[in-house]
């Protein structure tokens, strides 16, 4: 057996360099090292590791195939269970999924499974990979699948494999979702997330852009008028949370979902060349602690931002973000201004200038298990910036169920679904992902596009009987 | 893509083009708008629906040329096409037998006045519409919107045509004559809309206007559209685009408007278009 405790690193840009690019910051296993990796795998019987992924990969199976140098057969087992390999290879948290329940984690490091998935995608991608179309039958029963996210794109590619013809609305301009808008370009290349795309309409799957449903279309006319006899919602959390204080309609204050999609979507790192700008602030202060906090501090750091700072109401250990980005945040020089809760924006002229703040030290748990935040009396404080990130999370986008009769939401505007099928309070319309659960990861949306996709094909085979 | 099938210079600056667009002219009411994107390396700019022919599948989109993208865009010739055209976005106008309804149109925002006071007029209301512009040349839309009401006035800040002054001196008198207003619809300038509302405050006349802050994506994900109104937060492109008039803080409005205007310069001086904006 391996004697190998700790993964093999994986090399990554130099933190001064890459804070000032836009680059993908890790670059992957070379093949020996993929081959090296591999070789820890002990192939346990039970797979422990299978249970922690939510689209269930056939782990040992697809690592035998890189021990033997079966790129092809790797990438083939991968695919048969998962549509975008090279994006969750890349963005999934594997410490609290597959790499949690593997059996080396527990004396040491776990088999560097995300890594290892993200190799064979990357192998096969830049070797050429041949899709073939699934037979469909001429009368196929037609499926609508709203938004082209994770959870959307997966339900799509498994019922196009199935057969059906499946058709993608997407609101936006380019499909991928939070893939193209949230997550940058330096931890999950753009031109990665359409080559996956891509792949999946070779399976015949048709994606609709620039088409809002509750807009362009209802679901009640796909249904009625448009011929699909199901539909899958899969449209995410997008509606950003502001904090509701005094200055946050002054110019140099965004969403952090507003931030980030003019520059991973619309490209402004890019402006002149591509048309949309950002306001580039000289000192940037990001008020939240998760993962989209973290993407937008780093994001601000390579516009040539001086300063970029993580403020955050609770402690680090209460942080939501992974721990790599974290990590990654702090070697590129993010400061992180902990037990900080912002009371006010304030500005001059309709500009930002600072972030009012107040101390806090942390007090008995809350309903959430973690310490809640108490204000220290007397410790207010102005930090000086000019641009102002809200990432304080994300509710669901009202659209569809305002313009949907009949389809349960809970208090917070969620769509009601069962968690094992997706079945909404209508049949034949089913939700899975964030518009279900809130702001989730992506292969948990992709989990629930799964299982949906499984639900609507048993749901349709039932009504044409 | 979305192919131009027809387009009309209406003024150096001012263009209308006819858009293919079977889905959104099939949908899309009095109100509502549009995001474009040209090309590949475009902006997402929102545009209001002017005008839409539900038989022949075009919706009709005006613009004026104010900055890099909307010069890139009055280059286009007819049968060549844009990238993108996604919508119809924002909530529909409220529109209903009321009485007499004023609708009020300032530049180019006259053009999304129109379909707003045909429908006005179609639901039996007396319309009566005063549309202004800097000067002569720059008005717009003069016959349909003649078409569209009872009665028309034209103002010039001017005096080149029909009366010299602002569309806010006409809807005084109107309200001066004692004329019962049920709703006054105005669309224009920020500074021409917040002067409405200026007028018909103190009688408390329902006043209602189109906002147009800057907006990326238009189905509410971004927040970049949100507006004061009353006490609240709204996103214009999903809670509006049309609010009270009365409870619209309009001075952050016109502060957001400014937000990019270095950058659009330089966006300018960068070859898009070339063009000639923003130089004083």
């Amino acid at each position: 057996m391996s004697p190998v405790m700790k993964k093999h690193a994986m090399p990554e840009q130099d933190p001064k360099v890459r804070a000032k690019n836009f680059n993908e910051v890790t670059l992957g296993y070379g093949e020996d090292t993929a081959l090296a990796e591999a070789q820890r795998c002990l192939h346990c019987k039970t797979a422990p590791c299978r249970q922690g992924c939510p689209v269930e990969v056939n782990i040992p199976e697809f690592i035998q195939h890189i021990k033997d140098g079966q790129m092809d057969e790797a990438i083939k087992s991968l695919k048969s269970y998962n549509s975008l390999p090279a994006v969750c290879g890349r963005v999934c948290p594997q410490e609290e999924q597959c790499e949690k329940h593997c059996v080396l984690a527990k004396k040491g490091e776990s088999v560097g499974i995300g890594r290892l998935e993200r190799y064979a995608a990357d192998y096969a991608r830049e070797h050429g990979e041949t899709v073939t179309a699934p037979q469909r039958a001429a009368n196929a029963q037609k499926v609508a699948v709203i938004g082209a996210g994770p959870a959307g794109l997966t339900a799509a590619g498994d019922l196009a494999k199935l057969g059906y013809a499946v058709t993608i609305f997407e609101a936006l301009h380019a499909p991928g979702g939070v893939l193209m808008y949230g997550i940058p370009e330096f931890r999950l290349p753009k031109a990665i997330v359409q080559q996956e795309i891509s792949n999946l309409k070779k399976l015949g799957v048709v994606i609709e852009v620039n088409a809002i449903i509750g807009r362009t279309y209802t679901i009640d006319e796909l249904l009625d008028e448009e011929g699909f006899e199901a539909v899958f919602i899969g449209t995410g959390a997008g509606l950003p949370h502001f904090l509701q204080i005094p200055g946050e309609n002054l110019n140099g204050v965004y969403s952090a979902n507003e931030f980030l999609t003019r520059c991973n979507l619309m490209k402004a790192y890019q402006f002149p060349k591509a048309a949309t700008p950002i306001k580039v602030g000289h000192k940037v202060a990001v008020v939240g602690g998760g993962n989209v906090a973290m993407d937008a501090a780093r994001t601000a750091l390579r516009l040539g931002a001086e300063e970029s700072y993580i403020v955050y109401r609770r402690s680090e250990t209460e942080m939501p973000a992974r721990l790599e980005e974290v990590h990654h945040a702090k070697e590129e020089g993010v400061q992180f201004r902990l037990l900080t809760n912002p009371l006010e924006v304030v500005g001059k002229d309709s500009w930002v200038t600072g972030l009012r703040c107040m101390k806090m030290e942390l007090g008995e748990p809350d309903a959430s298990g973690r310490r809640r935040p108490v204000e220290i009396a007397g410790s207010e404080f102005t930090l000086d910036v000019d641009v102002v990130i809200m990432a304080i999370g994300q509710g669901p986008n009202p659209l569809i169920q305002s313009t949907t009769k009949g389809l349960d939401t809970n208090k917070r505007g969620n769509i009601i679904a069962d968690e094992e099928t997706g079945q909404t309070s209508r049949p034949g319309i089913f939700a899975g992902g964030d518009i279900v659960t809130g702001a989730a990861t992506v292969i948990l949306a992709m989990g629930a596009g799964k299982k949906s996709a499984a639900a609507i094909d048993k749901y349709l085979q039932e009504k044409r009987q | 893509m979305f192919k131009i099938v027809a387009k009309k210079v209406l003024s150096p600056t001012v263009k209308q083009f006819a858009m293919a667009a079977p889905q959104i002219a099939k949908k899309c009411q009095p109100g509502q708008f549009v995001i474009i994107r040209i090309d590949d390396e475009g902006e997402r700019v929102p545009l209001t629906i002017a005008d839409f022919d539900r038989d022949k599948g075009t919706i009709t989109l005006l613009f004026q040329e104010v900055g890099a993208s909307t010069q890139q865009l009055g280059q286009l010739e007819e049968g060549e096409s844009i990238l993108d055209i996604a919508g119809p976005l924002g909530n529909p106008t409220h529109i209903k037998k009321m009485g007499t309804v004023v609708c009020i149109g300032g530049g180019i925002g006259t053009a999304p006045v129109y379909p707003i006071a045909r429908a006005m007029k179609a639901a039996g209301n007396r319309v009566i519409s005063i549309i202004g512009a800097r000067t002569a040349e720059l008005l717009i839309f003069e016959d349909e919107m003649k078409n569209a009401s009872d009665e028309l006035y034209i103002t010039t800040d001017d005096g080149s045509k029909g009366i010299k002054g602002f569309v806010t001196d006409v809807l005084k008198r109107l309200i001066d004559d004692e004329e019962k207003l049920a709703e006054v619809m105005a669309i224009g300038p920020v500074v021409m809309m917040r002067g409405v509302a200026e007028v018909t405050r103190p009688y408390k006349i329902p006043t209602v206007v189109s906002l147009n802050p800057i907006m990326v994506d238009g189905t509410g994900m971004c927040g970049g559209c949100r507006v004061a109104v009353g006490n609240e937060s709204k996103f214009a492109c999903v809670d509006g685009p049309e609010f009270d008039a009365h409870q619209v803080d309009f001075d952050t409005l016109i502060a957001r408007q400014k937000m990019y205007i270095p950058l659009e310069k330089k966006s300018c001086e960068n070859g898009r278009g070339g063009c000639k904006c923003h130089q004083s």
